[in-house]
């Protein structure tokens, strides 16, 4: 690498990281957290848990379901019911002034006997909080893009130090770290190795974490384009007043899908459905097709289905994208790598903070040369130049 | 070792681990069982050689 080449990689890789790196260790911290969400709402009693029963106990209809959870709150309009992938005997009814209102109340059902089991509050606490800096730093949708943005810098970070590792390798093995030389080689050269091996993975996190952030944009996009057309013949007519029922609209869906499982349902006018239908969104069954969701539309008056297709490839890669950034799924010890990784990403993170605050008015070049194995040669060379 | 090291021998460990990482991100992905397996092991590799080299081998 030349001398300019070396000074402009230095700049890019400066710059890049400094801007993002504290909201990349905020991201780092909050989200260590995070990865295990399920366990420590268990330990904090705040998971909501349905009673065993025989594996064989009927189901009840979806009407009463949603009846025993409307009648919580009967001034709530109901926007969606949903489940978690792998516990089916468990519903959450969200319900909301309006479509769009940012407060809700959720309400978890027994799928086999339709009781109140719980109203667990999703937006409190110490998980929440995490959970709201991680996301959006409590600024909503201007917020996620800003960090979307620090991703940006955080993959471009990425890169040019891939770029530098070079240079800064050329005589050294793979893996050393310098620790009786001096503090700053050690850090150096700890920089150097953690960031190599986080790699891969730091890259792949960062930038399913930015497509993560446009997902507001992505739904909205979706409406726009695919809603739209699938409504379109309910164009100009009035919103229904009275709907039919949920379980006659269940049962044209899982019979229009039966090798899939049912995922979730909007309620008609709420954020993912027309003001004319539940919209039923159907999961595969395999562990890539279960993130997938194929919405099947059904006319909440008739109780007939009207429409139904799969999603666009940009919800697919938003969708794929999730579990790449989560790290949920492949049970507990990918959690367990996936924190021992974030834990290294830190420490590269802090490494390259405590590099750069020693040297920060230094050329890159003469930093190169002082790290370098034969760096005694230094003082010696320094005095013939001056 | 002394000399200068040519770019294949500067990237070829971070070559291997970054497969490795890679592979283990997808397999857990694909299917379950023995492929979740694939994954832990070929996530452990690159976390275990940072581990191993940044505190525990001296150099």
């Amino acid at each position: 690498m030349t001398t300019l080449g070396l000074r402009r990689w230095a700049w890019i890789h400066k710059w890049s990281s400094l801007v993002c790196t504290l909201f990349m260790l905020l991201l780092c911290v909050t989200g260590l957290p995070l990865i295990f969400h399920h366990e420590i709402g268990h330990l904090l009693g705040t998971e909501v848990e349905a009673p065993e029963m025989a594996a064989d106990t009927p189901i009840a209809s979806m009407d009463d379901v949603l009846a025993a959870a409307h009648a919580r709150h009967p001034e709530l309009m109901v926007r969606f019911v949903s489940r978690d992938a792998d516990e089916t005997a468990l519903w959450f009814v969200n319900l909301a002034e309006k479509a769009d209102s940012e407060d809700s109340k959720s309400v978890a059902v027994d799928a086999r006997t339709a009781e109140v089991l719980a109203e667990p509050k999703f937006d409190e606490g110490f998980m929440y909080i995490m959970f709201k800096l991680h996301v959006d730093l409590f600024a909503g949708l201007p917020g996620k893009l800003f960090l979307g943005l620090m991703g940006m810098l955080l993959v471009i970070a990425i890169i040019s130090g891939v770029v530098l590792y070079a240079p800064f390798m050329r005589k050294l093995d793979f893996g050393t770290v310098r620790r009786k030389r001096s503090n700053r080689l050690k850090w150096l050269d700890l920089h150097n190795l953690l960031g190599i091996v986080t790699l891969v993975w730091a890259l792949a996190v960062g930038a399913t974490g930015v497509i993560n952030t446009w997902a507001d944009l992505v739904i909205k996009y979706w409406q726009y384009d695919q809603m739209a057309q699938m409504i379109a013949p309910y164009k100009g007519m009035a919103p229904p007043e009275k709907f039919g029922s949920l379980e006659k609209a269940v049962q044209a869906a899982t019979k229009l899908e039966s090798d899939m499982s049912l995922g979730f349902i909007a309620f008609p006018g709420s954020l993912f459905s027309s003001p004319h239908h539940y919209a039923v969104f159907m999961r595969g069954n395999e562990p890539l097709t279960a993130r997938l969701f194929k919405p099947v539309l059904v006319d909440a008056v008739t109780g007939e289905v009207t429409d139904s297709r799969d999603l666009p490839w940009y919800v697919t890669a938003l969708l794929v994208s999730q579990p790449l950034h989560f790290g949920d799924y492949g049970g507990m010890p990918l959690q367990i790598l996936w924190a021992v990784l974030d834990i290294l990403t830190i420490v590269v993170l802090w490494s390259g903070l405590v590099l750069w605050w020693r040297r920060r008015k230094q050329d890159v070049v003469v930093t190169l040369r002082e790290a370098e194995p034969e760096s005694e040669a230094i003082p010696a060379m320094a005095k013939e130049s001056a | 070792m002394k000399g200068q090291r040519s770019l294949w021998q500067i990237f070829m460990w971070p070559t291997v681990l970054g497969l490795m990482t890679l592979i283990g991100l997808l397999s857990a992905l694909v299917a379950d069982g023995m492929w979740d397996g694939l994954s832990w092991l070929m996530l452990l590799v690159p976390v275990a050689i940072g581990v191993a080299r940044g505190w525990f081998v001296r150099t």
